[in-house]
């Protein structure tokens, strides 16, 4: 083993509480041989080596250091793993040490100790906060080619990973009474509290011990022992929702899975969050080594490490005398108290000066003083300090090797205020404190401004009682009781924001505020002078506070600078909303076990199993699977399109339509329902037959469309478009529950209890003659008795089925529907019976192909939810009789009805060879500045059954345009010319079907 | 320390889809379940008059627009509608605070509200 690290101290009582010196542990970082002990985090172990520089910062590239102990940390942001593995961007004060854990700092190139990207620090005059919204404007080519590509090299901190994350991640959903959030003091006794009246209790504690920040949990099993107890270490509450919904990130330590997400719903939720520390703004206050006061006494008392051998304690408030105590205790080098208060009275005062530690009153650290390369502390400066003065008085320097610096403490309220819950400022701490919460919330202990131990354990313990019997809906109990402040002498904390001398550019010193987003004291007031003077802006335009560490330590000390800098106080300033989550979270716990198969149910046909078999290409249709086309060995997509097509034009194709909607419509009054559904008339439809009907809503505009059949007087079948099913189920259930309930009237979606296929083409009467043979059948098929737009039920070839005699594709077509389970056997009774006719399945692409030759519109394509059935020349279908249906008020409104709507038209391309794209704009005029476009193409097409291109298009007054030529200028300087024609491209007179 | 006991008092747990982010706690009051919102369909304001049920014939440019597009918004207490989908499938109102979220009161979907 080698020699212990320089600064971790020996063994002594009080020191080095969590670590294990039996167990020591190898890590490396950036590739150099470390050791550390069980109980260290990376940061503590990176400490004890004296590898004081951790990170360059995000736009200066300035050399950082660790600053905190837990999830406060902003500057010690690390990556490891690697390939696939590879998580960037994690907090080493959050890393529990493993036996060879490889870490890797971020943002520096070609290494950490030389980085090139300190060049920015030189410019920095020139990069302030909100540069770049008045630079990279010039020449406007430059953009392209060099900015973009620079700032997207630039940006960000850590590498992101590559291939999918291997790790496997868990989901729980879980209820319960009581949810406590932190389990320090207040936190403890609550739950303890809590559960013994009986509620059901859950603890989440984000580090892997009870305890709190000063580890004062003694290990006991009772509380986790109890039945209606759940702790949950290592398990950060990340987001508060309405009606206490929480998610809690639980990290495991075994191999999978990697997270577990709590969803969670709690009657009463306790914040026992505790509050972060907060530093004080000064010249160079975010050099390697300047540390928060309670992180250098944490990490001193759990990990017996020293920042440095000459340390200065930079204080406004007396809690971080304990830190300066202890480094004297624990013979961890000099010390030295800055006191920014004139003449403070408090125990821990006098214990220093007891304890022959030199503490200069009224005195604050002007500046910081570095090596060369600002990567280790030399010295600092010291001023005299009253309030409200702006230059350093009489500077003097101390020589040292770190700072502990404490400007306060912040109660951590970021849950509280995920969902609107209040703050107010409270002048006997300096900071924000929960106010109200219209949700069954509370805060206890520091979350709630309580520092005193005492008085945050009853605090806790109460609110566990009351929150639990509220929880049980019983009365509220006072068997607890808050002690009465013990007597002692304590100095008040005096705000100290920002240290003399005000951050001017001319200094060329930064006073830092955000240490993660490089903002400093001189970017708020360049914010301040150039308007954006509400607190929202000045965050937005500098960046404070939207780093990773969502201004956990830069909010406040914000605000206090902001403070200064307008006159205004900071209650009138205001505080940013805090969102979800509280720290980084990632997405892999997010997505849980729902990815790649698991991420959609997928819907599929009777059918699918033949089409995959068939090597069918797909086509996703909300979640269900369409076969696209079904490419034969050595053909392209374009070809088996092309063979499908003619295939149904010249022979007979077979298409699984059952993905379409289907929905029973039943009742007395199921007629009347259909008439005020639809715009044309239902009523008038003969038992027997079928019509197509458009739906609209009550704009006026087509949102679905389709062939509804009439089985009886009060029996209808009704189809919708794929997608449209589960919608229009929805939308009719909506109008006769909401609108007309005196209609008596069933809706029962059936779409998946039939499978329905088009055997559609010439030859389609043929083949199911054929069918007929192989079994009982007794449906005439001649066309006299089963005309164009009838149907028929009975059996065929032994199958018990309805036919509907409809045709998408402009060729006698019929449509056979059988209950789901007999589908496969239909299908292969199709393929059997039509093979000597040719028969060919075709897919979605073949059959929009088809349609489109015929002008047929598709939902969705020809229409986009301002589309009336004017607009694509359907108004013959829009009843001029009824006095009711969906939509026919506003169908009558100027603006529906005005010239210079676009209307639905063909299109055919100068050039026959040339497809236009979807969504390629018309103009007039290609040559014209500014180019006007008048309509755009919806559907676009290569034909093999004219031999040539087709297009539908909306186009201004289209159909007053037949025979005008169009320009269609496409990216990359091409215009295409089209003519307009009918959209009937093929069959006019509609013949084909008929036969 | 740190390990993960199951009380015996709570249910079994299920997994949702991560897309959904319940908030709103609700009851039905057709069928008593209690859901996330994710597990109902929310139908915008209630008691909207639809004037062509009423008198289709003659209804002025003005009375549509309000029908389509002009609703209260307000601050406070909102009637709305609801539609129980992963249970009953039974629309109903309900009143709930805008700024705190509470649910007021639920009641049927052709009932007049109740006072609150």
């Amino acid at each position: 083993m080698t020699s212990p690290a320089p600064y971790r101290l020996p063994e002594a009582p009080g020191i080095g509480r969590l670590i294990d010196r039996g167990q020591p542990l190898a890590f490396t970082f950036d590739g150099r041989r470390l050791e550390g002990f069980v109980g260290d985090t990376l940061a503590s172990a990176l400490l004890a080596n004296g590898e004081r520089l951790v990170g360059r910062s995000f736009k200066y590239h300035r050399p950082r250091g660790i600053v905190g102990l837990g999830s406060e940390e902003m500057n010690a942001l690390v990556g490891i793993g690697r390939g696939p593995a590879h998580e960037p961007n994690l907090q080493a004060t959050g890393i529990e040490l493993h036996d060879g854990l490889a870490a890797v700092s971020q943002n520096r190139w070609p290494s950490l100790a030389f980085d090139i990207g300190q060049v920015n620090d030189l410019f920095s005059r020139f990069i302030p906060g909100g540069f770049y919204y008045k630079t990279f404007k010039w020449p406007k080519s430059f953009w392209h080619h060099l900015y973009e590509p620079l700032i997207r090299r630039a940006a960000g901190l850590g590498r992101a990973p590559t291939g999918r994350d291997p790790a496997a991640y868990e989901q729980i959903r879980v209820d319960c009474d009581v949810l406590v959030v932190g389990g320090g003091a207040s936190g403890l006794a609550a739950a303890e509290a809590a559960a013994m009246a009986g509620a059901r209790v859950m603890l989440a504690e984000a580090e892997p011990r009870l305890g709190g920040v000063g580890d004062l949990y003694d290990g006991s099993e009772d509380l986790p022992a109890l039945a209606n107890v759940m702790v949950l270490t290592r398990t950060t509450a990340m987001a508060h929702f309405h009606h206490n919904y929480l998610l809690l990130a639980e990290r495991l330590t075994g191999d999978k899975p990697r997270q577990r997400l709590w969803k969670l719903r709690a009657k009463e939720v306790i914040l026992a969050t505790g509050a972060i520390e907060r530093p004080i703004a000064f010249a160079n206050n975010d050099r390697p080594g300047v540390m928060l006061a309670e992180a250098v006494r944490g990490y001193l008392a759990r990990h017996a490490v020293a920042p440095g051998r000459r340390g200065v304690v930079f204080t406004n408030n007396d809690e971080a005398y304990r830190t300066a105590l202890l480094i004297k205790r624990a013979g961890a080098g000099d010390v030295t108290i800055i006191d920014g208060r004139a003449d403070p009275h408090g125990e821990l005062v006098d214990e220093a000066r007891r304890a022959g530690i030199p503490v200069m009153l009224g005195h604050a650290v002007s500046q910081v003083e570095t090596t060369l390369g600002g990567q280790a502390i030399e010295a600092v400066r010291v001023a005299a300090y009253r309030p409200g003065i702006s230059r350093p008085l009489r500077e003097q320097k101390l020589p040292c090797d770190y700072l502990a610096v404490s400007g306060g403490f912040n109660p951590a309220v970021h849950l509280w205020c995920h969902n609107g819950g209040k703050l107010r400022y409270d002048t006997r701490i300096h900071a924000f404190r929960p106010d109200r919460h219209h949700d069954r919330l509370w805060a206890v202990g520091a979350a709630n401004g309580t520092f005193d131990l005492q008085q945050a354990i009853a605090e806790g313990a109460i609110a566990g009682e009351q929150a639990a019997a509220r929880a049980l809906g019983r009365p509220a109990t006072a068997s607890i009781v808050m002690p009465k402040a013990k007597p002692r002498r304590q100095g008040a904390i005096e705000p100290l924001w920002l240290s003399p001398a005000s951050g001017h550019y001319h200094d060329g010193h930064k006073h830092f505020v955000d240490f993660q987003n490089d903002v400093t004291v001189a970017d708020l007031e360049l914010a301040q002078r150039e308007g954006y003077s509400s607190v929202e802006h000045t965050k937005r335009y500098t960046t404070w506070g939207m780093a990773s560490d969502q201004g956990k330590t830069s909010s406040i000390v914000g605000l206090g600078v902001l403070s200064e800098a307008t006159g205004r106080p900071i209650p009138e300033i205001g505080t940013t909303t805090f969102r979800p989550p509280f720290t980084p979270l990632t997405f892999g716990t997010i997505a849980g076990a729902l990815k790649g198969p698991l991420f959609l149910a997928v819907r599929r046909t009777p059918a699918h199993d033949w089409q995959v078999a068939q090597g069918a290409m797909w086509e996703p249709v909300g979640q269900w699977r369409r076969a696209y086309c079904y490419p034969q060995p050595g053909e392209t997509k374009e070809q088996a399109i092309a063979r499908e097509i003619l295939a149904v034009r010249r022979a007979v194709g077979l298409l699984d339509a059952s993905t379409l909607g289907k929905i029973e419509i039943k009742g007395r009054d199921a007629a009347a329902f259909l008439d005020r559904v639809y715009t044309n008339s239902f009523s008038t439809l003969k038992v027997g037959r079928c019509r197509y009907g458009l739906m609209l809503n009550e704009l006026g505009f087509i949102i679905d469309d389709g062939v509804t059949a009439r089985l009886a007087d009060d029996h209808f079948l009704m189809h919708t478009t794929s997608g449209g099913a589960d919608r229009v189920a929805a939308w009719l259930e909506e109008w006769l529950q909401t609108e007309w309930p005196e209609l008596q009237v069933l809706v029962t979606p059936v779409t998946e209890q039939w499978a329905q296929f088009a055997v559609a083409g010439p030859e389609a009467r043929a083949v199911l003659e054929a069918l007929a043979l192989t079994g009982d059948s007794d449906i005439d098929l001649k066309p006299d008795s089963f005309p164009f737009m009838a149907w028929r039920a009975g059996r065929i070839g032994g199958f018990r089925v309805r036919i509907f005699r409809i045709s998408f594709s402009g060729e006698l077509s019929f449509e056979i529907a059988v209950p789901a389970r007999d589908g496969m056997k239909l299908w292969q009774a199709l393929l059997d019976a039509g093979k000597p006719h040719g028969i060919t399945a075709y897919g979605t692409e073949a059959l929009h192909v088809l349609r489109a030759e015929k002008g047929y519109i598709v939902v969705g394509d020809e229409t986009d939810g301002t589309v009336t059935p004017r607009d694509v020349g359907l108004d013959g279908l829009v009843s001029k009789v009824k006095r009711d249906f969906i939509g026919k008020r506003s169908l009558d409104q100027a603006f529906l009805k005005a010239a210079g709507r676009k209307e639905l038209v063909g299109l055919m391309t100068e050039d026959k060879n040339e497809v236009l794209p979807d969504g390629a704009q018309a103009v007039s005029d290609a040559a014209a500045r500014p180019l006007t476009p008048i309509g755009h193409v919806t559907s676009s097409y290569l034909s093999p059954t004219l031999e040539r291109s087709i297009a539908m298009a909306l186009i201004e007054n289209g159909r007053s345009r037949m025979g005008e030529t169009l320009s269609f200028p496409l990216a990359g300087g091409k215009i295409v010319k089209a003519t307009i024609v009918s959209p009937v491209f093929y069959d006019p007179q509609g013949e084909r079907q008929n036969v | 320390m740190g390990s993960v006991q199951r009380p015996s008092l709570l249910p079994n747990a299920y997994c949702l889809l991560p897309h959904e982010i319940p908030m709103l706690l609700i009851k039905c009051p057709i069928c008593g379940v209690v859901g996330d919102e994710t597990d109902f369909h929310y139908g915008g304001e209630a008691h909207v008059r639809r004037p062509a049920s009423d008198h289709p014939d003659r209804i002025s440019d003005g009375e549509q627009r309000d029908y389509l597009f002009m609703r209260k918004n307000p601050r406070g207490p909102h009637h709305e509608r609801w539609r129980c989908d992963r249970g009953c499938g039974k629309w109903f109102n309900a009143i709930r605070d805008t700024l705190t979220m509470e649910f007021l009161a639920t009641y049927g979907i052709r009932e007049e509200p109740p006072a609150i």
